[in-house]
């Protein structure tokens, strides 16, 4: 620490703690707020056991989603060169940058009950509109992003000279990408599949305006704060930010194994 | 004797030094291959490798020598020409299918796997090798390259030779039509350089398989080459044994490339004194500080051979007197042939130059240390 004077050290590290507490302060004063029995309790209730487990079950979907889709996005972003390659890296991250309200709208605009593929689908039995399906093609929109940039730095990390080995060994490219590129990108990519699975649990703005109904954990949460008040959202502000940071430790557990 | 009967000499204690044969059929044939990347081209490249032949491609960096390799082994496309491999041409052949195998310069090992696992890579993608097979072929070639004692070992717990070692077991555990080296030993240490390159020679005398080696370095490529291939800006251009290539440079670039280093062949001898022996050349019996015996390549960098008009008489120097045949001026040093013969071409200032008021035809003595001999 020979380069800082312990004046400047002093107050570099005051303002850095004031930062750390302004995130840690109000996740722990909403987890001890709420009274361990009374969380309990609210746990039981079915309709919040239902909500948070919807939330788990269309946060996986949308992962498997675009892990069978990002994947290969990342695939040819990372190897590949074409002609608007930067376009199609800008989309992929715009999710990220657009009011999630916005991009709630936007999927209603394709999705909803009068668009094309809304009837497509919907002449299939797929509605999107206040039902699964929207929560989940919601969550897609704003957390692929975080998959398909993990999944690309890591094929990116994988050195291409190890593809071009293995095919003067006999595989094909398809054996190529499953025996050498996607074990060593798998590390990345998973821990890119557990921050979309977060980040989609925790999605609101979108969610709300396709599928208000049925209701994931944090739409059930904002429901019981504007018509219950503070003390009942409680309750489950703590059980959800509790889950949110269970899962992030086992991200940080994987992304820690990596190394 | 003259320039013709020496050539002879040297070319037979070469073929006896090497004691393989370098005729065969054509166990690789390039034609008219035109490659074009941004960075690197290849123009009009035609060659000729026999099989069993260790054919060493020799030329500076950027010459475009590991495009050639990538081009054989399929993992570039050509512009046009065509590559033949035991009379199939394979040009349009993807990789997986041409049976060549593929050493590149840092290892390219596979991280996730063990050194049994990926050795055992290639074999395992045929599903009609039982198990049992794939595991005695990985031992065997294991203990061909001595890499027994480290087949459950992760490649990233290996010294820089070890992992070359895992490399070339991985390539020929597959029994390429051709290996392809690309600069194999360029990352490694010297010592464990001249290990391997010794392995290497060893390798290709037991397999007989058929090498084509790409290296900058030119006392590698000596070592190494039944035949050598100078690969200039894209271009070949000469290709023969390492003495035609030495004793008849086709143009200036391979002259400077590899001529200007006074490279002897001849046999070690044993001296009374530890440490020192006495290389025979066919004209010469030269003083030099080496532990080795045997058929060897000597060679004399321009700038540790000493020019004088009057003979240096201090032991336990070699001093030889000669005539200067040609003055090469290239800049800040001037290149000067002293013919003993044989020619020796040694470096002094513009300064000494114009001191000895050097012209060709003069009579001078040429000095130089044991220890300025390399012996290899």
């Amino acid at each position: 620490m020979t380069l800082f004077s312990s004046r400047l050290s002093a107050l570099f590290t005051v303002l850095a703690a004031l930062l750390v507490l302004f995130i840690a302060w109000p996740l722990v004063r909403t987890v001890i707020s709420s009274q361990p029995a009374v969380t309990w309790e609210t746990l039981l209730e079915a309709e919040v056991r239902n909500a948070i487990l919807l939330t788990f079950y269309s946060s996986a979907w949308a992962t498997v989603i675009a892990f069978v889709t990002g994947v290969p996005l990342a695939y040819l972003l990372a190897r590949t060169d074409f002609p608007g390659k930067r376009w199609i890296e800008g989309i992929v991250d715009v999710p990220v940058v657009v009011p999630h309200s916005a991009a709630g709208i936007a999927l209603l605009l394709v999705f909803g009950r009068r668009s094309f593929l809304g009837r497509t689908f919907g002449r299939m039995g797929l509605r999107f509109v206040s039902a699964v399906p929207g929560i989940v093609i919601a969550m897609l929109f704003v957390s692929l992003s975080f998959l398909v940039d993990a999944a690309r730095e890591g094929f990116e990390s994988v050195d291409p000279r190890l593809e071009r080995v293995a095919r003067t060994l006999g595989a094909s490219p398809w054996q190529t990408f499953w025996r050498v590129s996607f074990p060593l990108a798998r590390r990345s990519i998973l821990s890119g599949m557990i921050l979309m699975w977060a980040r989609g649990l925790s999605e609101f703005g979108a969610v709300v305006i396709l599928a208000y109904h049925p209701m994931i954990a944090p739409v059930l949460l904002f429901e019981r704060f504007q018509s219950l008040g503070l003390d009942y959202a409680t309750p489950v502000a703590a059980i959800i930010v509790i889950i949110c940071l269970l899962t992030f430790v086992a991200l940080r557990f994987v992304a820690q194994e990596r190394e | 004797m003259g320039l013709r009967g020496r050539l002879q000499t040297l070319r037979t204690l070469h073929t006896a030094h090497r004691q393989r044969p370098t005729q065969g059929p054509a166990a690789l044939q390039i034609q008219d291959l035109h490659v074009d990347l941004e960075e690197f081209h290849l123009e009009a490249i035609n060659l000729e490798i026999a099989a069993g032949e260790y054919f060493v491609l020799l030329g500076p960096t950027g010459a475009g020598k590991t495009v050639l390799l990538e081009t054989v082994a399929g993992l570039l496309t050509p512009l046009r020409g065509h590559i033949v491999v035991d009379g199939n041409d394979i040009t349009e052949t993807p990789p997986e299918r041409r049976g060549s195998g593929f050493v590149y310069q840092d290892y390219a090992l596979f991280p996730h796997l063990n050194v049994a696992d990926n050795i055992a890579f290639g074999l395992r993608l045929n599903r009609h090798l039982p198990g049992d097979a794939v595991e005695r072929r990985v031992t065997e070639m294991a203990c061909l390259l001595s890499i027994h004692h480290l087949l459950h070992r992760s490649p990233n717990t290996l010294s820089g030779g070890e992992r070359q070692r895992v490399a070339l077991a991985r390539a020929l555990v597959m029994e390429p039509a051709v290996l392809l080296l690309d600069e194999p030993l360029s990352s490694l240490d010297p010592e464990t350089r001249t290990g391997l390159q010794r392995e290497l020679s060893r390798i290709h005398r037991q397999l007989k398989t058929t090498m084509l080696h790409v290296t900058h370095d030119f006392q590698e490529a000596v070592t190494l080459a039944d035949r050598i291939g100078l690969l200039h800006q894209g271009r070949i251009v000469q290709v023969g044994t390492p003495e035609d290539i030495f004793r008849r440079p086709a143009n200036p670039f391979v002259a400077r490339f590899v001529g200007a280093r006074n490279l002897l062949v001849g046999e070690l001898v044993e001296t009374t004194e530890a440490g020192h022996r006495r290389f025979e050349t066919h004209e010469l019996d030269i003083a030099v500080a080496s532990d080795l015996l045997g058929q060897a390549h000597a060679s004399i960098r321009p700038e540790d051979i000493f020019i004088s008009t009057e003979p240096v008489r201090t032991d336990p120097r070699n001093c030889y007197q000669g005539s200067i045949a040609r003055i090469a001026d290239r800049g800040s040093l001037v290149y000067v042939t002293v013919d003993v013969p044989p020619a020796f071409v040694c470096a002094i200032t513009r300064y000494s130059l114009e001191q000895m008021g050097l012209q060709p035809g003069m009579p001078v003595y040429v000095t130089f240390k044991p220890s300025a001999v390399h012996v290899f």
